[in-house]
């Protein structure tokens, strides 16, 4: 069931992930500059920033009390009557409102396998949204065509999916940089194809496959579960960030970390940046069908749309906003892009925009000018996206 | 004595990593100064830092005008011609495109380069990526001397070439030197000896000795502290281990080039 | 046999159409590190301004036409241009920002059109021998094929003779190979880093124009479909390298239209090119060289 399992060196090295560690709060904190340090060839303004990064903060125990009180206020929304106008349709226990939530926690546990990838060991994969559609379309077939139930299908297609990222992901890192990318981008684009095609029947072309339920448990099914079905996200969510928390700490993690620095100097202390670059691809694409699963029992379909393309960039540009390198950091870009886009969309139709000029209202009411206009200013002014200026805030602060 | 290049507290880095610390000297108007010290103790990269082809701060003065802040094209415009270590001829563009690429004055002086390097007139027509490295050396300086520079910044010319080639590169750049100040790292002893007037020796990023060519080659005990040789030494039998894995710094074009 | 020849002039219509995105995108790539992903965003400028145009003058009459190629061209040139200034150029450096920044101005771009000319596919039609057929060897060619291979073929050579024969094209070649060496010999690399997104530029709102007609309508969505392609010709080719674009293009485009006939599954067939080539040579057929 779980990939990480499989790394060779072995389980977190204790020594390596005590607050001792400068690297391991670096990626925690999202230090200045984190986007240019972070790329696949970080460029020596990377570099720089990070030698003038601020000096580790003392941590322990901190980060897991932070996360945990996160994941206890988040679990009990439902049960609350939270109200935020503007930004929540409803109250929190409202089944439209925990959908949205749902949706918004199932999109920052992809973005930090896409984390993984790209912020962790520098790899620009343009084909992350492979693995999460054969996460969904994969359990909507085994559904659909078999009689399995729930757990052992989806063990079955987790297991499908990590042959696949492996296979996958051992052809493209024969290349790095910008052929990696092309070549991620044309298989996931392949994986699109064969969605939209319908080829063999399985995948429902355009339509794509809907969820049968008759092999699913009836808490996830009806519209009222609509909080169990949360609270699935929510513990997908807290999994992948364990997943990921750990597979940073372990051996195989920060050897990955220091191939996007220097893949010579790794291979000078023994190490094959090949095959730990496969596996991080493999974890990242495990974890990124699992979510898919889930994201499959939220939207009760799998559609073509979810494998292509635009869904690697959207991911891409969440981790950006977040700021490159920093878990929490992808966490909160994906919630703040997935509201963002369902609140503009309600915005674009409102009286408001539709009564304005034709030169305002045409660019309002599309969404994603919105969003990639943010994006595109984030990257120009903003290095290190929402994590880098928290640190920079915290850094000023403590000058004082 | 006035100086062209004056270099003051010029510091460089490399990929975040200091690879120039605080080095300070300057270069007569007239003669040849060279830049000596072991492998991988910053002496290309200060070249490249008078260039702006790493990052550097510090100060650089070119007769006087501070260049320390222009981005590369224009400190060569001023006048300052770069022979580069390695060569870095275009490989894929034939000898005369080489050239024609690397004119900047409305008359270049065709004239001098084909006189010096006569081998590059029959081959004009020929790709550049399939001349021996000695003609690509002769290349590399020829690009550097069809302008009127005001200072020849020149990186281990013979680096790696026969004997005869060396005789032949050092006439050259001997004859260069009459119109114009160079600036010269170089290994090769023999070299230095017969073009070099005066020396700045490079250590650990610093500079570590200034002074009269003829003053430091007398001292071998200098010349063995410093660079590391006997200066009886045959310069050919050195060359081998130049350039050891993981000894020289990430060259700037490495790190410039480095592309996602 | 009409099948067969019908097939490949097709091919080489579609191979032409991506050749003219991978050109400009290899001479980017080449010359400047970036991967320009709002590539796709010039051609389909270049598709609806040819568009718009053609309306305006005459959609059916070959001077509205040929207004509409070169004002289509004419776009995709000054969007390109506009980019490297504004958002590429105070990235300069840091390629992986200025990828991120293409990435971003494609989503802007591709919304916007959406805004303006919706989102379904506009049918077009144009000079009317573009609609007739022509026999060869007893297939009936539709003539827009033709069109296309003609314009591609004429950019290829247009181009290599730029890059041969001019002073920039000089600079552009060097750079290709090394461009820390051009501006050490005091050359401003940076003049002909806007000048390759220009010419990249036009190529794609030529392209644009003619993928127009190619498919027979313009949608917002037509460069990002044509873009995907492109990429994989481009690597196919060796990244930097003009002519191995050219002969990508073919190699990718021709055995697609087959596939598709035959099988149903021409995509799949690109990718498949593109991993071989990859596990056979991975720098692409033919390496970095700007000709």
């Amino acid at each position: 069931m779980n990939t990480p399992t499989s790394t060779p060196t072995g389980a977190a090295d204790p020594a390596t992930t005590s607050d001792a560690r400068p690297e391991a709060v670096r990626a925690d904190d999202g230090a200045p500059g984190g986007a240019g340090a972070t790329g696949p060839t970080a460029g020596r303004t990377g570099l720089r920033a990070r030698l003038a990064a601020p000096p580790a903060r003392a941590r322990g125990a901190a980060p897991w009390v932070g996360a945990a009180v996160t994941a206890v206020v988040l679990a009990v929304l439902p049960l609350l009557d939270l109200r935020v106008p503007g930004v929540l349709p409803g109250p929190t226990y409202t089944p439209g409102t925990l959908h949205l939530l749902a949706l918004c926690l199932l999109y920052g546990a992809l973005a930090l396998s896409y984390h993984l990838l790209y912020g962790v060991a520098g790899m620009l994969s343009f084909g992350h949204a492979l693995y999460f559609a054969a996460g969904a379309y994969g359990l909507a077939v085994v559904l659909q065509r078999t009689d399995l139930p729930l757990l052992t299908g989806a063990a079955l297609v987790l297991v499908g999916a990590v042959v696949l990222a492996n296979l996958v992901g051992a052809i493209s890192l024969r290349v790095t940089g910008v052929s990696f990318a092309m070549v991620t981008l044309a298989f996931a684009q392949a994986g699109n194809v064969v969605a939209r095609r319908n080829i063999g029947g399985w995948s429902g072309g355009e339509e794509g496959v809907g969820l049968r339920t008759a092999n699913v448990p009836d808490w996830l099914v009806g519209v009222a579960d609509t909080r169990n079905v949360y609270w699935l996200a929510l513990a997908v969510l807290a999994g992948v960030y364990v997943v990921v928390t750990w597979f940073q700490r372990s051996r195989a993690g920060h050897v990955v970390e220091a191939t996007r620095e220097n893949e010579l100097r790794v291979r000078v202390i023994g190490q094959q940046p090949y095959l730990i670059r496969l596996l991080t691809f493999a974890v990242a694409g495990a974890l990124a069908a699992v979510v898919g699963m889930a994201y499959l029992l939220l939207q009760s379909q799998a559609v073509p749309t979810i494998s292509s393309a635009d869904l690697t960039i959207t991911l891409l540009v969440m981790v950006v906003l977040g700021g490159v390198g920093s878990r929490w950091g992808a966490v909160v870009g994906a919630v703040l892009y997935t509201l963002l886009d369902q609140r503009l969309s309600v915005f674009a139709s409102s009286d408001l925009v539709q009564g304005l000029p034709a030169v305002l209202h045409v660019p309002l009411s599309e969404p994603l000018f919105t969003l990639g206009t943010l994006f595109v200013l984030v990257v120009l002014f903003m290095p290190g996206g929402l994590a880098g200026a928290a640190a920079r805030l915290r850094q000023g602060r403590r000058r004082r | 004595m006035s100086a062209v290049l004056q270099v003051e507290h010029l510091s460089a880095s490399i990929g975040g990593q200091q690879v120039v610390e605080d080095v300070s000297f300057s270069v007569p108007a007239t003669g040849v100064t060279a830049v000596l010290g072991r492998n991988g103790v910053g002496k290309t990269s200060t070249i490249k830092a008078i260039l702006g082809l790493v990052e550097r701060s510090g100060t650089v003065l070119l007769d006087g005008e501070p260049i320390d802040r222009e981005p590369t094209h224009r400190i060569v415009q001023r006048g300052v011609g770069y022979v580069p270590e390695d060569r870095e001829v275009f490989t894929a563009l034939t000898v005369e495109e080489n050239l024609r690429l690397a004119v900047r004055d409305r008359e270049p002086r065709r004239e001098l380069v084909e006189a010096l390097f006569p081998d590059l007139v029959r081959r004009s027509a020929q790709r550049a990526g399939t001349l021996s490295g000695g003609q690509q050396q002769m290349l590399s300086m020829a690009r550097a001397l069809l302008n009127r520079n005001r200072l020849l910044l020149v990186d281990e010319p013979t680096k790696g070439l026969a004997p005869k080639i060396v005789t032949e590169l050092a006439t050259a750049l001997q004859e260069a030197a009459r119109t114009v100040p160079v600036l010269l790292v170089e290994q090769n002893l023999q070299v230095i000896e017969q073009l070099a007037q005066d020396v700045v020796v490079i250590d650990g990023g610093r500079v570590v000795h200034t002074g009269p060519a003829a003053e430091l080659l007398g001292d071998e005990a200098a010349v063995r502290r410093y660079l590391g040789v006997h200066a009886e030494q045959p310069p050919t039998a050195r060359r081998s281990d130049d350039d050891a894995p993981g000894a020289q710094p990430p060259t700037a074009r490495a790190a410039e080039e480095a592309r996602p | 046999m009409s099948i067969t020849v019908l097939l490949l002039i097709t091919g080489l219509g579609l191979g032409a159409l991506y050749f003219l995105v991978a050109s400009g995108l290899s001479l980017i790539y080449g010359l400047m590190g970036v991967l320009n992903f709002a590539h796709g965003a010039f051609l389909t400028l270049g598709a609806f301004i040819g568009f718009e145009v053609s309306r305006a003058v005459g959609a059916t009459t070959w001077p509205g036409f040929a207004v509409a190629v070169v004002l289509g061209a004419l776009a995709g040139a000054a969007i390109a241009a506009l980019s490297e200034l504004l958002l590429i150029r105070p990235l300069y450096q840091r390629h992986i920002e200025q990828v991120l920044v293409t990435v971003g101005l494609g989503l802007v771009t591709v919304a916007l059109y959406e805004g303006i000319w919706g989102t379904d596919p506009i049918f077009i039609s144009g000079p009317a021998w573009l609609d007739r057929t022509t026999s060869v060897l007893g297939a009936n060619v539709p003539n827009d094929r033709f069109l296309a291979i003609g314009a591609a073929v004429a950019v290829l050579v247009g181009l290599v003779l730029f890059l041969k024969h001019t002073r920039y094209g000089l600079v552009i070649r060097a750079g290709v190979e090394n461009r820390a060496m051009v501006t050490a010999l005091g050359i401003d690399v940076r003049r002909s880093f806007t000048l390759v997104f220009t010419i990249g530029g036009a190529a794609a709102g030529l392209g644009g124009v003619l993928a127009s007609q190619y498919f027979g309508y313009v949608s917002a969505h037509l460069g990002g479909t044509l873009l995907i392609f492109a990429f994989i010709v481009t690597v196919i080719g060796g990244l930097g390298s003009l002519t191995g674009a050219a002969l990508a293009a073919v190699l990718v485009a021709v055995p697609q239209q087959f596939a598709n006939y035959y099988l149903g599954i021409g995509d799949l067939i690109a990718v498949l090119a593109l991993a071989l080539v990859l596990l056979v040579r991975p720098s692409g057929l033919m390496g970095a060289k700007a000709a």
